[in-house]
């Protein structure tokens, strides 16, 4: 288990280092830099600013002198400065904007968890009746709808027609509504899904069968002894959730006006922010690949026959 | 109900249908088998209705040029942001432009990179895996571990970043999506061939003085071609999702050129004064990833029953 674990983790080094890596080439083999002018069709700096601001920033070094250079400072948790919020360093804008993502994605991901479960047993349980056709339609639109779409019609209902909600902001509890809601559908959709498959599998097993005969109620024979089994298979879906969270909110982030770590995300790639860019990539890639690990190891606990 | 267990266009679904759904060993199939298959499509009612509107929306996007009732720049600057009225049945945007006209043709750009996209990255990843699935060795394991990496990049995270790099536009979109999107079907093709050549029909034709290029191309693929055909009908809403993403933040198609998202994108800023502007994109793109879900989870049963 231990050795699993230290296995796991050292592992994250050379995923993040070809993560970093990838991200370098691409920044630095495609037309463009940094130094172009932000506004579009501007006139370009003149060829000394251009030198000197090169020099300032290390863009002057061979590339692999820069990569370099970044690794070693990266590992410092120092990013350098962001090239277009000049006063600011990459680090403050994303331990200010980084926290909010986490909340909206972790409150989307409990929302996501809590619903689906509840869809997919429901769906389970009345097979081929109401609450099945309830929930496969909610699961359907919310895994195929996107996000930003779904938020659109959120915004039309629950603000407009009846207004409930604000269309956006992140103020107060109020406002956390829609967006957790807009970016909670599509993974809450995928976990009904499996739920409902897994739990019909289960339902019909012998064991639930034996917990039937020896007089067991509805209630403990579908919470002790089926959702133990069929959420097994569900817990390995939360992985690459966080990914579809993470990316999701970028549009969510935008559409609600939450303060996150998406806005800049999208922003920083656009103007070709490199330091920004670096940065914003690997905290999303150190993030999923820590879940990753969790979710691995909470398989382990929630299914005693898997070892290590 | 077999439009459950396994997900649609998303992320997430893919990546977790890697994990959940490991891929099954091929059976033999009669010749009667595509027969067969359409006619349980044909059977399955959501599907059917899938297809009719994509027919539709194929119909719209090859014609037009002759079904919008203005050109798609046309602008009125006497009538800018109207509801819709009997002039502008949809209203009209920010420059004054029939917002019908502009839905018509976004419907073009969106069957494009759809089915334009799946082109790509079918002419990538089956070569690619099948490749890697038949030489085995050191191809294969280089192809894999590179596939993984590729595989632990948040996809859509990968998308933008490369857009935003190479700048918008409907090329560059098809460079992305093709760059990234080969890995799934790369992954589906390999484990199909890696399973078919142990077969003994395949010795058997070896035995013949079949080469490696009639092995490969007459013998296995055809017959690794179902769960490659599924593939690709989930890719393409994925590929319209991508582009609507894009263009929603964006960096997709470059303006005029009307896409879905980007009108999505533009118009939600006015959600409070016009609504109109970002509601019936909205509607365009979930009725158009419903329709190709509800399609590609009936080709997925029609031509793979076991799958349910």
């Amino acid at each position: 288990m231990f050795q699993f674990v230290l296995a796991r983790v050292l592992w994250l080094v050379p995923t993040l280092l070809a993560m970093a890596l990838v991200t370098f080439l691409v920044m630095h083999a495609t037309p463009g830099s940094p130094l172009d002018p932000v506004a579009e069709g501007a006139n370009p700096l003149s060829p000394d600013a251009q030198k000197n601001l090169a020099a300032h920033y290390g863009l002057d070094r061979p590339l692999y002198q820069q990569f370099a250079i970044f690794v070693a400072k990266a590992v410092q948790g120092d990013f350098g400065n962001s090239f277009v919020y000049k006063t600011r360093t990459v680090r403050e804008i994303i331990l200010d904007t980084f926290p909010i993502s986490l909340l909206l994605g972790s409150m989307a991901l409990a929302l996501a968890v809590v619903g689906g479960l509840t869809l997919g047993i429901l769906a389970a349980i009345y097979q081929n009746r109401g609450w099945d056709y309830v929930s496969v339609s909610v699961a359907t639109v919310g895994v195929a709808v996107p996000n930003f779409v779904l938020a659109v019609f959120l915004i039309i209902l629950f603000s407009f027609v009846v207004p409930l909600f604000p269309t956006g902001g992140w103020d107060s509890p109020r406002n956390w509504v829609l967006p957790t809601v807009a970016l909670a559908l599509a993974p809450l959709g995928i976990i009904a899904r499996f739920t409902r498959a897994s739990m019909l599998e289960v339902i019909r097993a012998d064991y639930t069968l034996t917990a039937r005969a020896k007089g067991l109620g509805e209630i403990p024979v579908i919470f002790k002894h089926a959702l133990k089994n069929a959420f097994i298979p569900v817990v390995t879906l939360l992985g690459p959730m966080f990914a579809a969270v993470g990316t999701g909110s970028f549009f969510v982030e935008s559409i609600f006006r939450v303060p996150g770590m998406g806005r800049f995300f999208v922003l920083s790639m656009t103007g070709r922010d490199y330091p920004m860019i670096m940065a914003v990539v690997l905290t999303y890639g150190a993030f999923l690949a820590v879940m990753n690990l969790v979710v691995d190891l909470l398989y382990g606990v929630l299914d005693p026959r898997i070892r290590y | 109900m077999g439009s459950w267990t396994r997900g649609s266009g998303t992320e997430v679904s893919r990546a977790a249908i890697a994990v959940a759904v490991p891929v099954e060993e091929t059976r033999i199939r009669s010749s009667s088998l595509w027969r067969d298959g359409v006619r349980r499509l044909r059977r399955n009612r959501l599907a059917v209705a899938g297809g009719v509107v994509i027919t539709l929306l194929c119909f719209v996007a090859i014609f037009a040029d002759f079904l919008a009732p203005l050109p798609y720049t046309k602008s009125n600057f006497g009538r800018l942001n109207e509801a819709p009225s009997r002039d502008y049945p949809l209203g009209t945007d920010q420059l004054g432009r029939d917002l019908l006209s502009r839905m018509i043709y976004g419907a073009r750009v969106s069957m494009l990179v759809g089915l334009g996209a799946q082109v790509i990255v079918v002419l990538i990843g089956v070569p690619i895996g099948a490749l890697s699935g038949y030489l085995g060795g050191r191809t294969d394991m280089f192809l894999t571990r590179f596939i993984d990496v590729m595989y632990a990049f948040p996809r859509l995270l990968f998308v933008i970043l490369l857009m935003s790099m190479l700048g918008a536009g409907l090329t560059n979109i098809f460079i992305a999506i093709g760059l990234t999107g080969w890995v799934g079907i790369a992954r589906q093709t390999r484990a199909q061939v890696l399973a078919i050549k142990e077969k003994e029909f395949v010795d058997g034709a070896r035995a013949l003085g079949a080469g490696f290029r009639r092995l490969l191309v007459r013998h296995i693929l055809p017959n690794a071609l179902t769960p490659i055909v599924v593939a690709v009908t989930f890719g393409i809403p994925e590929a319209i999702f991508t582009e609507a993403a894009l263009s929603f933040i964006g960096v997709g198609i470059n303006p005029p050129t009307p896409s879905w998202g980007q009108m999505v994108g533009e118009g939600q800023q006015y959600i409070r004064s016009y609504w109109h502007l970002c509601v019936f994109p909205s509607i365009a793109i979930a009725v158009t990833m419903l329709s190709f879900t509800f399609f590609g989870d009936g080709v997925r049963d029609a031509l793979d029953p076991k799958l349910k």
